[in-house]
């Protein structure tokens, strides 16, 4: 291996050398992506098996196909799952508009105005990517819980109208940095004040910064379960992972079944995301190193 | 600085801006300040009411006795006292810590191999990067989590796959030895992020560094460690950076595969797993304050660490 190696390295190997070194590369990757891809491929046709198959027959064929873990996952809790879907694409849908709303606001601040605190204001928000949300909960719980919004969505929501999730508020900055100045001055001249600048000059060309933010917001919002897990504690609130947590701890033998279709559906939503944002999504982490 | 002097009188001046040119920069200054704070009201609102007051509040209780019924009490450093007797606080530091010291340099190995390996103008990259990035997509998710809890179980796919070249399986999730490896398996499963960044930053490297180093006759693995490695360095203290304050915050796969208990025998009994428990399942605010307060200090230690030691080994190009 490392004559061969060497040799091609010192040298541009033949063209069927090459080739078979392509083969084999890809080779091992494929097996290598269906090793990973695997547990994936099993949930989903596990969630077709009847329910006492899933468990004896490892195979990826199943004899017979069934719907019925859906229908009895969907109704496992004491509301059909449709109720903690609706909750997690409001709560999600919320965050977006939130964190689009709050954190570009700041941003704009931030990286194009000037006035005396601007540094100290930037400097704290840079400090606050890196706070442990752990040392936050517990005084954020207590003081929601004084204004008796738990098992409300306000806990969650509220935060992301504050544009307290740093990392955005900083990646829209950078991005705004990039911008030529002169369209702010054109703006100015033309007397637009900042609010108008911000809204027609700036707003509309940071829309990468904007769907990167969304994009992100969607996919942590909908896989969130520290949060509401403890703000909801009521059936009717839950967000669908609450709700499947719930579910495994009623879990019995025969709910495996049920287990993986509701898995699976919640991550239909992120699936389906994937394959139509990937390019955004993948150019995102990229450049941000936002997962 | 010549065309701001020029600019009044080529053009009318914004409809409040004074005539007066002179006097021009410091109302500007004034009139920006006064839109910037409008601008930021939502921060500001945000930045007292969610991040500085409730910061404060959590060092005040983490002095405290509070059970969120009754009043805080005031009780010293007895939470911190409390900790040092305090077995499953030493049994979620441990967990932790193995969690870190495994997880995140094996996921990273991974992350940094199949960069290379799809770095070098292969085709189908498009492919095997979704591929290998969709698990990174979900590996947080409750979904997935479920999914593990099932895959390493009794009758799960790990030992139905062990039976078929005919090894007996074992509970690994009831093994408090073997409990812990699991969710390290699915923290190196979700390599696909850093793969991405890394891919970004080989990206980076000129080929003409490379071409020298052949020039200069260094066989494949000279170029990695002399070209690569060096290169990728900032890449790959950003990544481990990042992971590492991940993995300290992992919660959602011990809560579901152990069923929010931290077991067996607390082998998955993650540090934040113990904060929720002490504040949120035994409503002891005040010790889990303390724990929060000593978790940020870790992680604050250890960045700092981080950085310190990076000097030696993290290159920026120009220097």
């Amino acid at each position: 291996m490392t004559t061969t190696t060497a040799a091609v390295i010192s040298s541009p190997p033949p063209v069927r050398q090459r080739r078979i070194r392509s083969a084999l590369k890809h080779t091992g990757l494929l097996v290598f992506v269906a090793f990973m891809v695997y547990p994936l491929v099993w949930m989903v046709v596990s969630a077709f098996k009847p329910a006492d198959q899933i468990l004896t027959d490892p195979g990826l064929i199943p004899n017979d196909l069934t719907l019925d873990n859906f229908k009895d996952g969907w109704h496992a809790l004491n509301r059909p799952f449709s109720v903690f879907f609706l909750n997690s694409l409001l709560v999600t849908l919320g965050s977006i508009a939130g964190n689009l709303f709050s954190c570009s606001l700041t941003a704009y601040a931030l990286a194009r105005l000037q006035f005396r605190m601007r540094k100290l204001y930037f400097a704290i928000t840079l400090a606050s990517v890196m706070l442990p949300f752990h040392v936050l909960v517990i005084p954020q719980y207590i003081f929601f819980s004084q204004f008796d919004l738990v098992n409300t969505y306000w806990p969650l929501l509220i935060p992301k109208f504050l544009a307290t999730d740093a990392f955005f508020v900083f990646l829209m900055v950078q991005f705004i940095r990039t911008l030529p100045r002169e369209l702010d001055r054109a703006a100015w001249i033309d007397g637009a004040g900042p609010f108008l600048t911000f809204w027609y000059v700036v707003l509309p060309l940071m829309r990468p910064a904007l769907v990167t933010t969304t994009i992100f917001t969607f996919i942590w919002t909908w896989n969130d379960f520290f949060v509401p897990l403890i703000y909801l504690t009521r059936t009717q609130v839950f967000t669908v992972p609450v709700a499947l947590n719930s579910m495994v701890d009623s879990e019995t033998q025969s709910g495996v079944g049920m287990l993986f279709a509701m898995s699976l559906l919640s991550l239909l939503p992120i699936l389906v995301f994937f394959a139509f944002a990937q390019k955004y999504l993948i150019r995102g982490i990229a450049t941000t190193g936002l997962k | 600085m010549l065309t701001q002097a020029e600019r009044p009188v080529e053009h009318p001046s914004p409809p409040d801006a004074p005539a007066a040119t002179g006097k021009r920069p410091a109302f500007h200054l004034t009139r920006q300040g006064r839109a910037a704070h409008v601008f930021l009201i939502p921060w500001l609102l945000g930045f007292l009411l969610i991040t500085a007051v409730p910061l404060f509040a959590s060092l005040y209780l983490a002095f405290t006795d509070y059970d969120i019924l009754n009043p805080p009490e005031w009780s010293g450093l007895e939470n911190f006292r409390r900790m040092v007797d305090d077995e499953q606080f030493w049994a979620s530091v441990k967990v932790t810590l193995v969690y870190v010291l495994v997880s995140v340099p094996l996921q990273l190995g991974f992350a940094l191999l199949l960069a290379l390996i799809l770095d070098r103008g292969l085709s189908g990259l498009a492919f095997y990067r979704s591929a290998f990035y969709l698990p990174s997509l979900l590996g947080t998710s409750v979904a997935i989590a479920i999914l593990w809890r099932e895959i390493f179980g009794d009758a799960g796919l790990i030992n139905k796959g062990l039976a078929l070249i005919g090894i007996e399986g074992e509970s690994w999730l009831q093994n408090p030895s073997t409990a812990l490896a699991t969710l390290i398996v699915l923290n190196v499963w979700t390599f696909g992020s850093p793969m991405v960044i890394f891919l970004a930053g080989l990206r980076q490297i000129p080929d003409e560094l490379y071409e020298a180093a052949r020039v200069d006759g260094a066989g494949v693995v000279r170029q990695f460690a002399h070209v690569t490695v060096p290169l990728l360095t900032p890449i790959i203290f950003f990544n481990l950076i990042l992971q590492t304050i991940g993995a300290f915050q992992t919660f959602t796969q011990a809560h579901i595969v152990s069923g929010g208990t931290g077991g067996p025998a607390n082998s998955t009994l993650f540090y934040t797993l113990y904060v929720y428990q002490q504040g949120f399942v035994a409503f002891d605010m005040g010790y889990a304050s303390a724990l929060a307060w000593v978790l940020m200090a870790a992680i604050g230690a250890i960045t700092a660490l981080h950085f310190l030691v990076s000097k030696y080994w993290v290159f920026y190009g120009d220097n």
